[in-house]
């Protein structure tokens, strides 16, 4: 197997090697998996500014929706779980772009697709790690918003709840959209296009889960069919971003 | 059993040949069905009680809202099939399906907005089907928009049935998240066509336009389909042939 030639795998030597291990034989899936998604992490804590624009970009979203709409906190709390949740889905969609664009930039795509292990398999590691290292901080950041918009601190486990969850859901569902448009050059809105339509249920039971918990009602109900869409999306995601990749390599 | 029939299937010169001889035989049927069921409807059917001639449009709407998905339905099998088999007529199919489906989703969308200009006093209701066919509206201009961004035909096919087989998996989940979206945010207001049987004489022009519009769409299908073909085997000898140059 060649070098990989990239200055940022050369900068980061335990995290290539780990890679390059992952795409070895001999090794489980899950061990590949787990050796990905180390990879993935290290990687990105070595580039710590992309991990804050889609956070920084989620806060700037959040304060337009006070300065177009009132800064009347009871107004605002009217909309609050809508402008949370449309700002999150635009966050994570922004952040998409990261999730393969790097790896099929310096081949690494490839090595997965060609290392023998399967590519799902792969491919669910990969988009566990963007999870992480954009969901869950969302998820975390979602309160601070949600506070800033009216909505009461009894509310913020329904809506930390309902992000984390949700988020899952949609970094399945981006992570198709990002395969698929793998290899198009600016293909953005493109990603846009083909992602929002796709993640509209998620946008309507989590921005239902944050309003029932903004109003103090349950907000079970609607917090498991983001769960069960999560689930959905854990079965047959990778599948599809799997066969994208693939057709992208050919 | 023999499969002969089967991989004859996958030539573009058979397939070509089979289209452009099966092409009247619904372009014309589909062509008198349609004439008949707007006589029958526009003419002999008699007004709605509630809705007077308003509710004629159904005509048009209706059909066009069932073409909308079963093109859809079409283009992700013919899709699938052209994945799982490597068949590139299957593509092409797929291919010439889009187009046409955003078509149909667009007049279903126009004439249920007109109609709801007079009946609901608005042109636009969030009403969830109107909203589930919007949302149809975009897969197909996502499917569209991806397969004009690819250059390689190949890539273009392969990458857009991923796509078009994910979408279809999708509609039934958006379809009823979005009926229940609706169903809690606002009370059902309006009036509902279809809850009320309708009579003989308003029924029948309907499933005759509908079957007129299915036929309609085999044969743009087929038009759109030798078209595809063509272009794709540009460079292939048989098309001097089947050209007659």
């Amino acid at each position: 197997m060649p070098e990989l030639p990239n200055p940022e795998l050369a900068a980061a030597p335990t995290a290539g090697m780990n890679g390059a291990r992952a795409a070895g034989e001999g090794a489980t899936v899950l061990e590949a998996a787990r050796l990905v998604l180390q990879r993935d992490l290290t990687l990105a804590f070595r580039r710590r500014g992309q991990l804050v624009q889609p956070l920084a970009f989620f806060a700037i979203v959040t304060t337009l929706f006070p300065l177009a709409i009132s800064p009347e906190l009871a107004r605002l709390r009217e909309v609050a779980a809508g402008v949370l949740w449309v700002a999150a889905l635009l966050a994570s969609l922004l952040a998409l772009e990261f999730l393969f664009r790097d790896d099929a930039h310096d081949g690494t795509l490839e090595q997965y697709a060609l290392s023998g292990q399967p590519l799902t398999g792969l491919m669910f590691a990969k988009t566990a790690a963007h999870w992480l290292l954009t969901g869950l901080p969302l998820a975390l950041m979602a309160p601070l918003a949600a506070l800033s918009l009216g909505a009461p601190s009894a509310s913020i486990p329904g809506i930390v709840a309902s992000v984390a969850i949700g988020t899952i859901a949609l970094s399945l569902i981006g992570s198709i959209g990002a395969a698929l448009t793998l290899g198009i050059r600016r293909s953005g809105v493109l990603l846009a296009l083909l992602t929002l339509p796709l993640s509209l249920p998620v946008l309507i039971f989590g921005a239902r889960a944050s309003e029932l918990a903004i109003h103090g009602a349950p907000y079970v109900a609607p917090l498991e069919l983001l769960a069960a869409l999560a689930v959905l999306g854990v079965t047959l995601a990778p599948l599809a971003a799997a066969a994208a990749v693939r057709v992208s390599l050919e | 059993m023999s499969w002969t029939w089967f991989h004859r299937l996958g030539s573009p010169p058979y397939i070509y040949r089979l289209a452009q001889r099966l092409t009247p035989w619904f372009a014309w049927p589909a062509g008198a069905l349609i004439i008949a069921a707007l006589y029958g409807g526009l003419v002999l059917a008699p007004p709605d009680y509630l809705q007077g001639d308003g509710f004629r449009i159904i005509y048009m709407h209706a059909p066009s809202a069932w073409m909308s998905l079963m093109v859809y339905t079409t283009m992700a099998v013919a899709a699938a099939v052209g994945l799982i088999w490597r068949i590139k007529v299957a593509h092409a199919v797929a291919a010439s399906c889009a187009p046409v489906g955003a078509s149909f989703t667009l007049a279903a969308l126009v004439t249920g907005s007109l109609w709801g200009e007079p009946m609901w006093g608005t042109w636009w209701e969030w009403d969830p089907r109107l909203t589930s066919e919007l949302i149809l509206f975009f897969l197909y201009l996502g499917y569209m928009g991806l397969r004009g961004a690819i250059e390689d035909t190949q890539r273009a096919d392969r990458t857009s049935a991923v796509l078009a087989v994910v979408g279809v998996v999708n509609v039934p989940i958006i379809h009823y998240s979005v009926s229940w979206w609706n169903s809690l945010h606002q009370a059902p207001s309006v009036m509902r066509l279809g809850k009320p049987a309708l009579s003989t004489t308003m029924l029948a022009p309907l499933l005759m336009m509908l079957l007129g519009f299915t036929l309609f769409f085999v044969a743009v299908l087929l038009v759109r389909l030798r078209g595809e073909i063509l272009n794709r085997e540009r460079s292939a000898s048989w098309i001097r042939e089947a050209l007659g140059t």
